[in-house]
């Protein structure tokens, strides 16, 4: 019994120490193949329009209206106007919204269809 | 024939009120009223749903029964959800039928072809209850035969396996249900299908209510499964019918579905439909 608790505390440490909110972490999860997919809608003149719109309605409440993103105690809900995310590649952010970081509480969002991850990607990118 | 008034005169209690309770934004997000798919509550979000069903059973009265549920979500892996269940039925009574408190969780935190999610339910009803959130064992249309009586009480524990994969736009989902009454009754089992895809899968760059990516159109079925000693589809009843999803932006979402009886077992005509809102970040919003 002793021997139980005493590896779930040394789990729970790892998990603890290994993620964290906000340290980019999940870029070294996205596999090859995944890195290198372009963005459909990269020059779609209506994407980033409709982007901010799917932005408004499901990210908005997390990483705030501006995406200048949030702090809450210890929820960290990253801003997304920064060189990370300008560095990443679409297919990068694209492998995040579809998988999302759970552990981390970034949801997935392979609810939203793909089109729609797409348009996202293309507001993000175009996000000053 | 009993008459459909004193639903009607329900109606405001159990499905409206809920509307004018709330405050402003959201959507919500599952596809169906019975079938579950592996979309989980964000974290940190409280939706709140309305979800009714109406009958007029051969040999019975016709009844409307409601689960309001408050589903929150504990972490991006971990929904927990409360209903409440109620229901009227015409020439007898309007009565509380009892609570649910249902857990689903998420194993596998990536995204995967075919998402598995674990659903543990314990519930707390009266044989009253209407909300037919689920058919399992030899569940039939003459359950809802006897009169309002409240004296039988039926503590349950409820396991799904849920099954579910979004691609091209669609969700599939399969549930397999096995249900036990703590009084010691065997193991009773059931399933859900059902799949769904939204109209259109881009977005449009204007603000718009009526647009085609805001409906969602699909049809599920779900059945008994018999029991332990029992399993099979004979005495069983099993139900099918169309489902519509319109989420208006930034606003609730409303979900309509007729059910059509598939055996002599069934309900000949069931109508579901519900409202539900979704406030985001709700403990935050709380703590201001
Ligand atoms: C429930 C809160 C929540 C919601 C809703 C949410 N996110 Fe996140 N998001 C997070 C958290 C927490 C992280 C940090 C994850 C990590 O670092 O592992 C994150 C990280 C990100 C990142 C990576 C940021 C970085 O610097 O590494 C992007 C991009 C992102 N989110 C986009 C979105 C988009 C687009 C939506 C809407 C579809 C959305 N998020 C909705 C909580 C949320």
């Amino acid at each position: 019994m002793r021997r139980l608790a005493h590896i779930l505390l040394m789990l729970g440490l790892a998990v603890t120490l290994c993620a964290a909110a906000g340290d980019g972490e999940w870029l070294r999860k996205v596999p090859a193949k995944d890195r290198t997919r372009p963005n459909p809608y990269a020059t779609d003149p209506d994407a980033p329009a409709a982007g901010a719109k799917i932005f408004a309605e499901h990210c908005a409440a997390c990483h705030g209206g501006e995406a200048e993103g949030k702090t809450e105690g210890k929820h960290i809900r990253p801003n997304l106007h920064s060189d990370r995310l300008k560095q990443a590649t679409p297919g990068e952010l694209f492998w995040l919204l579809t998988n999302g970081s759970q552990k981390n509480g970034m949801p997935s969002w392979s609810r939203l269809p793909d089109p729609q991850r797409w348009q996202l990607i293309t507001f993000l990118k175009s996000l000053p | 024939m009993p008459s459909f008034l004193p639903i009607a005169r329900s109606l405001p209690l159990l499905v409206v009120v809920p509307i004018f309770l709330l405050p402003a934004p959201l959507r919500a997000q599952e596809n169906y009223f019975v079938t579950y798919s592996h979309e989980l509550e964000e974290p940190g979000n409280l939706e709140i749903e309305a979800k009714s069903i109406t009958g007029a059973p051969k040999g019975g009265n016709p009844f409307l029964a409601t689960a309001l549920e408050f589903e929150y979500g504990v972490k991006t892996w971990w929904t927990t959800e409360l209903y409440l269940d109620a229901q009227t039925t015409a020439a007898e009574s309007t009565v509380f039928t009892g609570f649910r408190w249902e857990n689903r969780v998420r194993p596998l935190l990536r995204e995967h072809w075919i998402n598995p999610i674990l659903y543990f339910e314990f519930e707390d009803i009266n044989a009253a209850d209407k909300a037919l959130l689920e058919v399992v064992g030899h569940d039939t249309r003459s359950d809802f035969l006897g009169r309002n009586d409240r004296s039988e009480k039926e503590r349950e524990l409820e396991f799904k396996l849920i099954l579910s994969s979004n691609f091209q736009g669609w969700n599939v989902s399969e549930n397999i249900v096995a249900e036990k009454n703590l009084a010691g009754d065997p193991w009773e089992f059931g399933y859900a299908l059902g799949a769904s895809r939204a109209l259109a899968l881009a977005a449009s760059a204007t603000p718009c209510t009526f647009c085609r990516e805001n409906f969602a159109l699909g049809a599920e079925m779900y059945g008994g499964l018999g029991d332990r000693h029992s399993f099979g589809l004979h005495d069983t009843s099993h139900y099918l019918g169309p489902v519509v999803t319109w989420n208006l932006p930034r606003g609730p979402s409303v979900r309509l579905s007729p059910n059509f009886g598939l055996n002599d077992n069934s309900h000949g005509f069931l109508f579901r439909f519900m409202i539900s809102y979704e406030i985001d970040q709700f403990v935050s919003k709380l703590k201001k």
